[in-house]
């Protein structure tokens, strides 16, 4: 159920996260999510894409420093109090959110939340108790 | 076990009363028979009835590798050539090489230290030594060879090179212990593996490696990759050759140095004062006993810290840390001295791995400013923020802790060009012009 997320040493210079775009373009890997941590001298790019695989190849093959992490990405429906049900669910059960970035989906119906958890196997275990969407990678990587 | 159970294991007094007799007689000898030395303590209004106590020792001039090479190549013999049994050079990369001349007691002298140094690593006359130092002018080869045949073990003098033909030696042979530089012996091992042999099969137990310096990770790598021990020997051709100090397989913690023959000096290569045991500075040695070619305070550029502390295994000697950097690396940061090596210890310390780093410095504001450039490898990486602002945090501290510089980390992109070079660039200077 969870969703591998690759993610990205960026030194805070201008063209640094052009040359990541390009190379993903170059081997026709798309991005269907993205979140960009930064501070002062450096960012962190978070990305959920068609290919993770072949994303982290063709990165590191250009000295870039890739990772790779384990999120859970969820539904909810796209009005009022969504993500605070979700977050009530986790703090009642005592998970921590690391970070999260949302995005709605082309239907605009429902929204996709990527969470990166303390606890990650705990945290699906309650969505599924709580009957939380929580949606599989492979889903995700095709949308 | 010990080889000369009695000098090795002299109480401080009696080897303290030794060193002097032997340096006063040294004196008197360089200055009757070596010119350079004679023409040095006149100058500096010097006489041997001057050195009443080893204290008095810093009355006397430093030698510099350039002395030896402005007499190259006998000019700093002190006994007639015909006297001489052995030459010796050292490669010349950066200019003419230095020369160095043994008479037979030298030789002599030279095997027994080594004799020590097999000792010192667990070697007994039962043990097989793979030699793979190179033969010839290098000091390395002949070194050990000697002190094996002194010891009494079995001598392979494979010397350097031939690889594949060096792993199927040690394969038939079954040698106990390997002597060679660090990275050679990581050579033999891939070399092993692709022929399909696992070193740690074979009866070898001991590595002893020198003649370049190498790290704490390095020595892990090597023990756990070949399931020997591995142990740091010291020397330098113009001293001597291998043996001025080993690490002992007991302790395995700095390396024993031979203090009857050598008296050791730590120095702060700027201003050449002696420092206290324990501080890190620029080792400098005296050869006590040398008879075709001795040295006065010979300056090795070599950078380590001298303890006093007797050891658990028994010896008394005095014992230098590893190597940690040449003296010409050495940075003065708002008057602190600081070597790109401490630095490179307290990244391995903090995060458990040797990173590439670059050293920046500049003045700002009439102040010197080191900022510490570490690259983010994906060992050290983390999605997380916070867990890298944590690494920046903690080097910095462990920076002022140990060396009392405050820095500033930078997290940096790995740079492949600039390795691909070969060595490292460590430091960038920016105050100096140009």
């Amino acid at each position: 159920m969870k969703v591998e997320q690759i993610s990205i040493f960026l030194e805070n210079r201008a063209g640094r996260l052009e040359e990541v775009t390009r190379i993903l373009a170059e081997n026709e890997v798309s991005i269907r999510a993205l979140s960009l941590a930064d501070t002062s001298d450096f960012g962190i790019l978070r990305l959920i894409v068609s290919d993770h695989e072949k994303a982290k190849k063709a990165l590191k093959e250009n000295g870039f420093t890739v990772g790779r992490t384990s999120v859970v990405a969820v539904e909810v429906d796209d009005h009022p109090g969504g993500l605070n049900q979700i977050l009530q669910i986790l703090s009642q059960g005592g998970v921590n959110v690391e970070y999260m970035y949302a995005f709605v989906q082309q239907s605009a119906k429902t929204a996709i939340i990527v969470f990166r958890f303390d606890k990650t196997d705990q945290a699906i275990e309650l969505f599924g108790q709580k009957g939380i969407k929580v949606i599989p990678g492979d889903v995700l990587y095709n949308l | 076990m010990i080889y000369d159970v009695e000098m090795e294991t002299l109480p401080r007094e009696d080897l303290e009363a030794l060193q002097l007799r032997r340096l006063k007689s040294l004196v008197e000898r360089v200055h009757a028979n070596v010119g350079f030395y004679r023409q040095k303590f006149d100058d500096m209004g010097v006489k041997p009835s001057d050195i009443r106590t080893l204290a008095d020792l810093k009355l006397l001039p430093f030698t510099e590798k350039q002395d030896l090479r402005n007499h190259y190549p006998f000019g700093m013999f002190a006994v007639p050539k015909e006297n001489v049994v052995r030459i010796h050079a050292s490669s010349g990369t950066t200019g003419k090489s230095t020369v160095v001349g043994y008479t037979n007691r030298d030789v002599r002298n030279w095997a027994r230290l080594m004799a020590r140094c097999f000792v010192a690593s667990g070697a007994s006359p039962k043990d097989i030594i793979h030699n793979a130092y190179g033969y010839g002018l290098f000091t390395g080869g002949l070194g050990a060879h000697y002190g094996a045949e002194e010891l009494g073990a079995t001598i392979v003098p494979i010397s350097g090179g031939g690889t594949k033909r060096q792993v199927m030696l040690m394969k038939d042979f079954g040698p106990t212990v390997l002597c060679s530089t660090p990275s050679y012996a990581l050579v033999l091992y891939e070399a092993a593996q692709e022929a399909g042999i696992d070193i740690k099969d074979l009866p070898l137990k001991t590595g002893i490696f020198g003649a370049e310096p190498w790290t704490e990770e390095m020595r892990r790598d090597i023990e756990d990759k070949m399931g020997i021990t591995a142990l740091d020997i010291y020397g330098l051709s113009e001293i001597m050759g291998p043996g001025v100090g080993i690490e002992c397989n007991i302790a395995q913690k700095g390396l024993h140095i031979m203090e009857d023959h050598f008296l050791v000096e730590i120095i702060d290569p700027e201003t050449c004062e002696v420092l206290p045991p324990g501080e890190i500075g620029e080792l400098v040695i005296t050869t006590l006993t040398k008879e075709a070619q001795p040295l006065i305070r010979y300056r090795t550029r070599d950078i380590t810290r001298l303890e006093q502390v007797p050891c658990r295994c028994g010896r008394t000697t005095a014992r230098v840390h590893r190597m940690m950097g040449r003296s010409d690396d050495m940075l003065i940061i708002r008057g602190v001295n600081v070597f790109p090596s401490q630095i490179e210890s307290i990244l391995l310390e903090t995060e458990g791995l040797a990173p590439h780093y670059l050293l920046v410095i500049k003045r700002e504001a009439n102040l010197d400013t080191l900022e510490v450039q570490v690259e983010v490898d994906e060992k050290l990486f983390s999605d997380e923020i916070k867990i890298l602002q944590r690494i920046e945090g903690k080097i910095v501290k462990n920076i002022k802790d140990y060396l009392g510089v405050t820095a500033q980390v930078k997290l940096v992109e790995p740079r492949s060009i600039q390795r691909s070079e070969g060595k490292a660039k460590r430091i960038l200077d920016l105050r100096k012009p140009n």
